[in-house]
This record gives C-alpha cells, structure tokens and sequence, in this order.
C-alpha cells in the first residue's frame, strides 16, 4: 500500500467558526424577523437570514471542493496573489457605478419634472437621494476602493492578502451592507443624518466587516517581503483607520428595541450636528480623498511607467493632510447656531487644507514629467491626469468656499452640489475609471482593453456631462443666493422663495442633460470591461506589472 | 541623520504608522467637539423649549423617515433677509431635544425651522396631499399616503423610553401615557387636551389632518410642523444675554 504524505483533510478554524457563527446569526435573524415591529425590519431580518444560511452554505461547499492544503503562500518563490476578492469588487464597482449614477440622473429629473416621483413613497426624492449618494459614494466608491487596496497591499508588499476566508467576508460582507442600506432608504428605514443614514443593524454588520478590513490589511502590510511601507499604503492605512474612527462616533445609537430598526442617537441638537459633520466632511477627506491619493500614487506612476515625482512632498502631503483635514467640519456650519469660535477654526483649516491639497496634486501631476506624451495615445491615463486635475480645483474651490463671507451666499445653494460633483465626477468617478481600466486587463490576464477607442470616447461624453453639470450647478447656486438676498429699492425682499425655485428649472435641465451623458459614458465602460473580460486574447506572459519604483530624492 | 530619514521609523513600522495616524486625527475632532458638551455658554438660557408631545415625536420621526431634512432647512442664520424672510435666527437651545438634529444643507425648498403657525391645518393637508394644488410652481413631492396612512403608535412608550435613557425629561408618567396623550393631541376638543397641557406646556390638541375618524401620519407630521419654533416667545428673549 503506498502512503500519501499529504496531511489528512480538515476544516480550518476559520471554516468552522464562521460557519458556526453564520449559522448562530440565521437563528438570530429569523426569531427578530418572527417578533419585528415594522415589515420593513422583518424584511431585512429576513434577508440577513438568506445571507447567513447562503455563507454556511457557501463555506461548506467550499471545504468539500478544496484539497487538504490552503492554496500556498508563494508558488516557486513567487507571491501566489489571492485576486479573487479584488475581481468581484471590479465588477461590483462598474454595476454599482452605472446603478448609482442612473439614480443620480432620475433625481435630476424628479427637481425639473417632480411628476418623476410617480406618487409613490418609495420613489420620492427625500428617500431617492440618500440611494443615490451612499451608490455613488459607499457602492461605487467603496468597491473600487476595496479591489485597489486589496490589489496594492500584495503587489506593493509582494505577499498573499492574509487569511483564507477573511478576504472573501470583508468584500462580500461589504456589499451586502450595501444591499441593507439601500433598502432601507427605499423602505424608509433611516438616521436622517446625511452619509450616516443606514441604522443601528446595518451599523453594526458595516463595523463587523470594516475591522476584518483593518485585520487583512495590517496583517497582509506586515507579512510585507519589502523592507519599507510604500505610501500607497499610508494612505489607504489612513482611510481605514479614521473611517472605522468616524464611522463608530457618529453612530452611536441606541435602539429602541431589538425588534425595530429605529435608533435615537446619544447627542443631539447642536452637538449633534458638530459630530454629524466632522463626520460627513471627513467621509469626503478620508473616503473620497486620502484612499484615491493611494490609487494615484500606485496607478499613475505605474501606468506612465515613471517613478513618484518627490518621496518628501508625499511625506509631507500625507501628515498635513490627515491633520487638516479633521478639523474642516464645522464649516458646514457657518451661521448657525455653533458657536463662532468652533466655525471659526473649521474656517481656518479648511483654508489651511489647501494645501496639502495641492501638494497632493503637483506630486501626482508631476509623476508624468518626462512622459506627457502619453496623454495624447493613452486615454486611460487622460482619465486619470484630469482626475487630478479635478482634484485640485474642487480642493481650491473647497477652501474658497469654507470663508464665511462665501458661504453667506453659497450655503444651501446648488453651488454646494455642483461643488461636490466637481470633486465626485471629477475627481472621484475619474480616477476609479482609470483604476478599473488598468485593473480590468491585468486580473483577467488580458493583453489589454477590448476597445481603447471606447475608452476615449468614454472620457469625452462624460467631461462634457461634468462641464454641463458644474457650470450649470454654479450659474444656478450663485443665482438662487443672489436672489434670496435682493431686495428693492423700498426695502422689500424683491423675490418669494417660491420664484427662486421656478428660476432653477432651466439649470436642473441642463443639470440633468450633464448627468445623463455622464451615464452614457458609464455604459460604454460596462460594455468595454464586458468585452475584455469575455475576451480570448490573453497576456503573452505574466499580465501583473511589476512594483512601481519609489525614488527618494535625498 | 537627515531630518527625512527619520520617517523611516514610520515606513519599517506599520504599528508604529497606525499610532501616528491615530494620534494625529484624534485632535482635531477633540479639540472642536469636546468643549460642546461642557462650555455653559453652547446651548443658551430660554423659556420654553419642550420635549416633544408624543404625537410630535412620531411627527418628526416621520419627517425623517421620508427624508425631508435632503431639501429643508431647519437653521435660520442671522441674515437681515432671512430673519425678515423667516423669522428669528434659530437657537441651539431650540434644537437641544432633536434626535437626530435636523439642520439640514440644502434649501431646494424653504426652510422649515419656524413655519410653525405660518399656515393653517388645511393649508398643510392639502399641501402634503398635492403640492402644486396650493403653490403651483413648487417642485416637491406628493405625500398623499399619509393622510391615508393611520399612524402607528405602538412602540411611542419604547421610542420615549429609548430618549428618556439619552437624558429628554420625559417622566415615567409620560411614557405610561404615550399612545393615548397621542390620541387626545389628535382629537378635537377633547376633554383631555388641558390635561396634557400640563405636561407639554402650550401643546395644540386638534384633528390636524380635518379627519376625526382615524389618527393618520398626515396629522402627527402636521402636528410636529405646526409646533416648529413656536416655542421660545422672542417678544420677552434678550439677544444681548446669550452672546457667544
């Protein structure tokens, strides 16, 4: 009889425990949806049940298919990188992308032609809005953001991502928060705090995954085969660190029961409000900004194949900017009834900020020197050089706005959303494009995009939607502040505010004219990433790009 | 040793990073936010702000639910043309039992923080039921199914119970009394209503919705949006007392 030297198969204490624990958290959910308050919250408990029984499933099924050993760590010597995980949040981004982005474009159209609400709670704006801002923000950006720091941490460290399952959980538990929170929207569950709305269950799942995150991302940076921590990997640390941080303190509720989904937050009124915007205007300097700064710093250099323009300017971007930053909150609060030394000091950073901010961009607009040619043959590349460029001016238009001589006129305009957009179309929606371009070729082990054409004219209909879209934003927001503040010459407000609403009406048309070409060049990037993932051709060797260089200046 | 290559300590050491990180944005947030809880001078002296009358509550938790603080603004600034447009800039004190605060950031429609006794009930109903029936240019929403909709007061004792252990003076009495205080504030001329007055000093007790069959959302969300900022009297407020 010959002897096997394999070791003999078994379940891993990971299989085992999250087994046991999804199965634990099915028995939990089908007796809190047997005794809910509310159908909506016995949906969800329902579905959290699903979700549960589906990951025993999935975990067991899994544990028979697989042979006795754990895939290894390095295959002849080379990392054996785990991109599974990094795959099924590329494709989630592009569906999450299109699907955010075309709800973005229906609430538009609801502001120009309110029949669009169709009559119905769940379509109306108010509960319209917050979907499209957490698909936009936590769908779209949140997945593009999971497959890029997932794909960075093992190229930049040279290692596997740490854990078997750990990897597969944070991403898959990570959208299925998304399906919870957006849900509810539709049904009405909600924190009414702008960015925060999911509730106190949703909170708590979104807390279990995001320290999974932070465990697989430290473990995987310190298994690293390289001696230093590349600085994408400061930023992306940063993003996960405060969000958990922000995250936690702006959601501390307690429900009213188990049984419902309603929770009432421990501060209130004007503290609340304090807590609720260093929230919410770090949602957009450490979810928006500082992990697409890592994106930037690993793609472009890597994709215009030259090195980070100054190792020190990115040692002191980053520091200044995770400080700065925390501090700009209160400047979503000028005017009111914070008290003035607290907006004064969110003014004096949100100043400050620039910065920072610009110093962000010059590092990364710089790292082309030597290869701006480029821009004219590689249109991905274009997508990401204006993704900086964007950058720079929403951060230049940010601090300009934080004065409080500005915001007078500015705050609760349309010159805020089109600020926003400026950053999250801009900025934001652009270098995630890029990301999944460059992405896209590399996981799949093609030798390149189905179609670069489709690419450039994926970045010309959207710059001209995001044209249409600032400038209509700007004309209609400066307006609407000048005509709430005119008065005639006998000393009377010369407007009602319901005149006001009525001169929106060409903007929000134009406005909704930007979106939907904004959607279109969506559309085009599903289609091209459909096409080059269905495509035959593969990469002649080894598709994954080697580590950028990172030269230090001394 | 260069003054850059002392980051190196940062760059080799990702626990090390993970402190400076958090160390560098724990200040920011503590130095804005802790002194709120603590400077007298925050939230300033004024009669008369109330919890809310349990038909109120559910009012408000309506009005979150359906989203209304993503076009509404509850925050007067102290700009001549929005005191004269408006009223009187809001006070913090005005908002201290607001869980969730609702400030707002937009003004797609008007702001909200005194509309209270701007406009009649039936002004309000119709206006929820279709808005361009009353204000022909206005590009909100119907709310037609809450006139529709009777109001679910069952867990009202839970929801006043979870806000009492938060710190709202609501006694025990008043959670007892949730559901049917919320009853008597919908009902017209009912004998009670001068009871519950003792306990939420100048509640208004009436069909809000002009339906006195049932007790539908229509009439909790009118109730809540007829008490907004009715409640400090700015005849007898002195500014110059609360100087921040």
């Amino acid at each position: 009889m010959a002897q096997t030297a394999t070791t003999p198969k078994g379940m891993t204490i990971g299989e085992a425990g999250s087994a046991l624990a999804f199965a634990a958290l099915a028995l939990l959910s089908i007796i809190i949806a047997a005794k809910a308050y509310t159908p909506e919250y016995a949906f969800h408990a329902y579905l959290f049940a699903a979700a549960s029984v589906a990951a025993v499933f999935a975990i067991v099924n899994r544990y028979y298919g697989r042979p006795a050993d754990l895939p290894a760590r390095t295959i002849d010597g080379k990392p054996n990188y785990n991109m599974g995980p990094v795959k099924f949040a590329t494709i989630a981004a592009v569906f999450w992308g299109v699907a955010g982005f075309t709800i973005g474009l229906l609430i538009a159209l609801q502001l120009a032609f309110p029949a669009l609400n169709f009559d119905t709670a769940w379509l109306s704006f108010g509960r319209m809005r917050p979907l499209h801002t957490s698909a936009v923000i936590f769908a779209f950006s949140g997945n593009v953001l999971l497959a890029a720091s997932f794909y960075v941490v093992q190229r930049t460290c040279r290692t596997r991502l740490v854990g078997d399952l750990a990897p597969w959980f944070v991403v898959l538990g990570y959208n299925f928060f998304i399906v919870i929170a957006g849900t509810g929207y539709l049904l009405g569950v909600t924190q009414g705090k702008e960015y925060a709305e999911p509730e106190w269950y949703a909170d708590l799942w979104l807390t279990v995954v995001w320290v999974a995150y932070l465990l697989v991302y430290l473990g995987t940076v310190m298994r690293r085969k390289e001696p230093h921590i590349f600085v994408a990997n400061w930023f992306f640390l940063g993003f996960i660190l405060t969000i958990a941080v922000l995250h936690i303190g702006n959601n501390v509720t307690i429900p009213v029961s188990i049984f419902s989904p309603k929770s009432y937050i421990l501060w209130s009124g004007v503290q609340d409000a304090l807590v609720q915007w260093w929230y919410g205007h770090n949602a957009v300097g450490f979810f928006l900004t500082v992990p697409f700064l890592a994106i930037m710093y690993y793609f472009i250099p890597k994709r215009a194949e030259r090195p980070v323009y100054s190792y020190r300017l990115s040692i002191i971007h980053f520091w200044s900017l995770v400080f700065m930053y925390i501090w700009a909150g209160p400047h979503h609060l000028h005017y009111t009834a914070l008290p003035d030394w607290a907006q004064t000091l969110g003014m004096v950073f949100s100043v400050m900020l620039w910065m920072p901010s610009w110093g962000g961009m010059i590092n990364g607009l710089m790292t082309l020197s030597g290869a701006w040619d480029k821009l004219r043959t590689d249109p991905v590349l274009r997508l990401m050089v204006v993704s900086v460029a964007f950058y720079g001016m929403a951060t230049f238009e940010g601090p300009l706005m934080s004065v409080k001589a500005v915001n007078s006129l500015s705050h609760y305009t349309d010159w805020t959303i089109g600020h926003v957009h400026a950053g999250a179309l801009g900025w934001v929606a652009y270098i995630s494009f890029g990301t999944i371009y460059c992405l896209v070729p590399w996981l799949w082990n093609k030798k390149g995009l189905y179609s670069i054409k489709a690419v450039s004219w994926h970045f010309w209909i959207s710059t001209l939607g995001i044209v249409l879209y600032i400038s209509s934003m700007w004309v209609a927001g400066i307006l609407q502040g000048l005509m709430w503040r005119a008065y005639t010459s006998l000393g009377f407000l010369e407007y009602s505010f319901i005149e006001t609403v009525e001169a929106m009406h060409p903007f929000y048309i134009i406005r909704a004219l930007g979106g939907a070409l904004f959607v279109a060049g969506s559309l085009i990037m599903a289609w091209n990433v459909w096409k080059t993932i269905a495509m035959a051709e593969a990469a002649e060797q080894e598709a994954l790009p080697a580590q950028p260089a990172l030269v230090a200046a001394e | 040793m260069s003054f850059w290559s002392r980051h190196k300590i940062f760059e080799t050491n990702s626990i090390i990073l993970v402190i400076g990180v958090l160390f560098v944005i724990s200040i920011g947030g503590l130095v804005e936010i802790v002194p709120l809880f603590y400077l007298k001078s925050t939230i300033e002296k004024v009669e008369g702000v109330r919890p809310y009358t349990p038909l109120e509550l559910a009012g408000r938790n309506i009005y979150v639910r359906e989203g209304c603080y993503n076009c509404h603004s509850q925050m007067i600034r102290p700009m001549r043309d929005e005191v004269e447009r408006y009223g009187h800039y809001s006070l913090a004190a005005e908002s201290m039992y607001d869980r969730p605060f609702q400030w707002g950031s937009k003004r797609t429609g008007p702001d909200l923080a005194r509309v209270g006794n701007k406009y009649s009930d039936d002004w309000h109903r119709d206006h929820l039921r279709d808005p361009r029936a009353v204000v022909p240019g206005s590009i909100m929403p119907s709310y037609h199914w809450l006139e529709a909709t009777e109001l679910d007061m069952s867990s009202l004792a839970e929801d006043m119970k979870a806000q009492a252990i938060l710190g709202v003076p609501y006694t025990d009495e008043m959670v007892k009394r949730a559901e049917s205080d919320a009853r008597i504030q919908a009902n017209a001329d009912d004998p009670n209503a001068e009871d519950l007055a003792t306990r939420y000093p100048n509640a208004q007790s009436r069909s809000f919705d002009g339906n006195p069959q049932k007790v539908t959302e229509a009439d909790a969300l009118i109730a809540y949006l007829q008490m907004l900022g009715t409640q400090v009297d700015f005849k007898l407020y002195d500014n110059k007392a609360n100087v921040r």
